[in-house]
């Protein structure tokens, strides 16, 4: 039997106070998501049972209680107290999927200041750009990844401590700089936790928009209950499930489902923190006896084009409930999954500002291979007709999702940012900036984004971003980047570049700017491919037409062009 | 053959480690390990293109034949003339 039960009795006698029930949490209660998830488990009982089995490269495993995260977040918290550090200063974590990453995650939450996970794969200028909007007080990161943050260090006058997780003394330290072992640090059995209240800031993802820098999404401690419950009614985690998230808490999934979901229910989770293999992550679940996995539609096309035989090499017996999001899943994965694991895998459909799922695939649901389902309980919404925000009634016809405020997990503003905060509602919605219909059922089907934002393997590029670090490579003049379609990614990132003078449209030169961009943003950022022009398309205003190109790269009708500059 | 394992193996270890990595060998998990991320993979079989004067079909750069130095070196060898 699914934690859910029928969906359609759920949405008919919904009401959010069937979380705050279960988390025994009552409006003006103190509520720490970092207490949520280690000290209160521990009180129901469940101390000595498995939090945490985290594998590192070389097969390199460590296992932890629900004791263990209380007793390292605790360990983590006052450590960051004993630095000075004060309820809403901005803490990141900078790290590998390390243990560290997740219980300090807790621990920064415990203190009521405000955790900053950003994906360590960020070169120094996407990380320089999150760190000075946010003005972030410290950095706790590891050794390997220090570089990056020297290079910029001069330009943070507000960075006050970098430490690092993993010091072995063998190089010296720089300013502000220092070391903190948490294995090796005495253990904290009584912490007093800081007390927040329900729209006390808890989280700061960073996420990429169209135009302008990234934008700091601030959620708040009370984004727990809807997590909580999407957890136990989307994901179906029950007490003796094995749970892996493969997401990284650098982005929104590895925190809402990666740690504050399974945690706040007392579910043992699994860890990964090494890179992708067919292999490796069949023999992880096979291992591990793994029962719900939650992945994206880029890994799950990835194992789809290793093919059927690796499969067939392991015991994956143990999967009862697989669910994916990032992106939309397409049919074929759907069907492939039931082909190859018994299981479909349930598309869920959310973004960084909903904090948790909006639009899923529910247990005991029947799935539509590749549409998106139906609204979470306690959710409302539909698709908006583009220009006037009215609500389209009309099954299957086109629209923009949109959804009324008022869950829990809604993300409280962009940070120093209120304007485009504002932006996003319209007539009342929240408008995510997806384009969708709605079939008879009720089911939601994914169009496009209705934006230029790059969705590449679930992760959102903004071009403006790539075109800006291109400009500053030495060779280039003028720059214009779009999505370009791909059969494992979905979208991958493409620039279209003229060049300085005294520079030849090499393939040399292009693997110096692909590694420029890799190296200055990020990995997700590269252009996979780079096509040089003699000029790129633009309005008689000196607007690049990004369209145009984008059109080309999708075989699409390149549409009115009447305002394109003449030859 | 031997240069070429040494080309690569300098390429992947100035472009992709970051300062305090542990030094890799020819067999050193590349993409499974970690150390080069799926996305980088397109730089990487783009320098071998440009290195060997070859064309990798899409198809053939995996992460599996992109997992370490060694198996990189059997995928460019089916390239090069």
């Amino acid at each position: 039997m699914s934690n859910i039960g029928s969906y359609e009795e759920r949405v008919k006698n919904f009401n959010w106070k069937i979380s705050e029930d279960e988390l025994s949490y009552n409006a003006g209660d103190v509520i720490n998501i970092g207490w949520y998830c280690s000290d209160r488990i521990c009180q129901m009982g469940k101390a000595d049972k498995l939090a945490m089995i985290w594998e590192g490269l070389g097969g390199k495993e460590k296992k932890y209680t629900f004791d263990d995260v209380r007793i390292k977040s605790n360990v983590i918290a006052q450590f960051l107290r004993d630095l000075g550090i004060k309820n809403e200063d901005r803490v990141c974590l900078f790290m590998d999927k390390i243990p560290e990453l997740y219980f300090g995650c807790l621990g920064i939450l415990k203190i009521g200041a405000i955790a900053q996970p950003l994906f360590s794969a960020f070169g120094d200028e996407s990380l320089h750009v999150r760190l000075e909007n946010a003005e972030t007080n410290t950095i706790i990161t590891q050794k390997k990844h220090v570089s990056k943050v020297r290079k910029i260090l001069e330009k943070m006058p507000y960075l006050k401590h970098i430490v690092v997780v993993d010091d072995d003394g063998r190089k010296p330290l720089r300013e502000r700089e220092l070391a903190f072992n948490m294995d090796e640090a005495e253990d904290v059995n009584q912490f007093e936790i800081f007390p927040t209240k329900a729209e006390s800031p808890s989280i700061l993802h960073y996420t990429s928009g169209t135009t302008g820098q990234p934008k700091g999404v601030k959620h708040v401690h009370y984004s727990l209950i809807s997590q909580y419950l999407t957890t136990k009614w989307v994901l179906d985690l029950q007490e003796n499930d094995i749970y892996w998230c493969t997401a990284d808490p650098g982005w929104v999934t590895g925190t809402s489902y990666g740690i504050i979901g399974p945690w706040s229910l007392g579910i043992t989770q699994c860890v990964l923190d090494t890179g992708f293999g067919a292999d490796s992550w069949y023999r992880f679940i096979e291992k591990n006896k793994i029962s719900m996995w939650y992945s994206a539609p880029t890994a799950i096309r990835s194992l789809m084009k290793a093919g059927d035989e690796v499969v067939e090499k392991y015991d994956l017996s143990s999967l009862r409930h697989l669910a994916s999001v990032g992106e939309p899943l397409n049919a074929e994965a759907v069907i492939w999954s039931e082909k190859v694991f018994g299981l479909p895998f349930y598309d869920t459909y959310w973004q960084t500002e909903t904090g948790s799922m909006m639009i899923c695939n529910f247990p005991g649901m029947k799935v539509k291979p590749g549409s998106m389902g139906k609204t979470v309980p306690g959710v409302t919404g539909g698709i908006v007709d583009p220009e006037t925000f009215e609500e389209i009634t009309e099954p299957n016809k086109g629209g923009l999702i949109a959804f009324r405020p008022g869950w829990p997990a809604m993300m409280r503003s962009y940070w120093n940012n209120e304007e485009t905060y504002q932006s996003k509602f319209k007539n009342g919605w929240y408008i995510p900036g997806d384009k969708s219909t709605i079939d008879g059922d009720g089911y939601f089907w994914f169009m496009g984004r209705d934006d230029d934002i790059i969705n590449t393997g679930g992760h959102l590029v903004s071009p403006f971003e790539v075109e800006s670090a291109l400009l500053e490579h030495e060779s280039i003049a003028e720059s214009a980047v779009v999505a370009k379609p791909d059969m494992v990614n979905m979208e991958v990132v493409k620039a279209f570049v003229t060049l300085n003078a005294g520079f030849k449209p090499t393939e040399e030169l292009e693997l110096e700017i692909m590694n420029f961009i890799r190296k200055r943003l990020s990995p997700l950022a590269m252009p996979q491919e780079i096509e040089y022009l003699e000029k790129l398309p633009k309005t008689r205003s000196g607007k690049i037409m990004r369209r145009l190109l984008r059109a080309q790269e999708w075989g699409e009708e390149i549409g009115d062009t009447s305002t394109l500059e003449d030859d | 053959m031997e240069e070429m394992k040494d080309v690569i193996l300098e390429y992947v270890t100035n472009e992709y480690l970051e300062e305090d990595d542990d030094e890799i060998s020819y067999d050193t998990p590349l993409i499974s390990g970690g150390i080069v991320d799926s996305f980088s993979m397109a730089s990487l079989k783009r320098f071998l293109e440009v290195k060997y004067k070859i064309s990798i079909p899409d198809d053939k750069a995996t992460p599996e034949a992109f997992d370490s130095v060694d198996k990189i070196v059997e995928l460019v060898k089916e390239y090069v003339s």
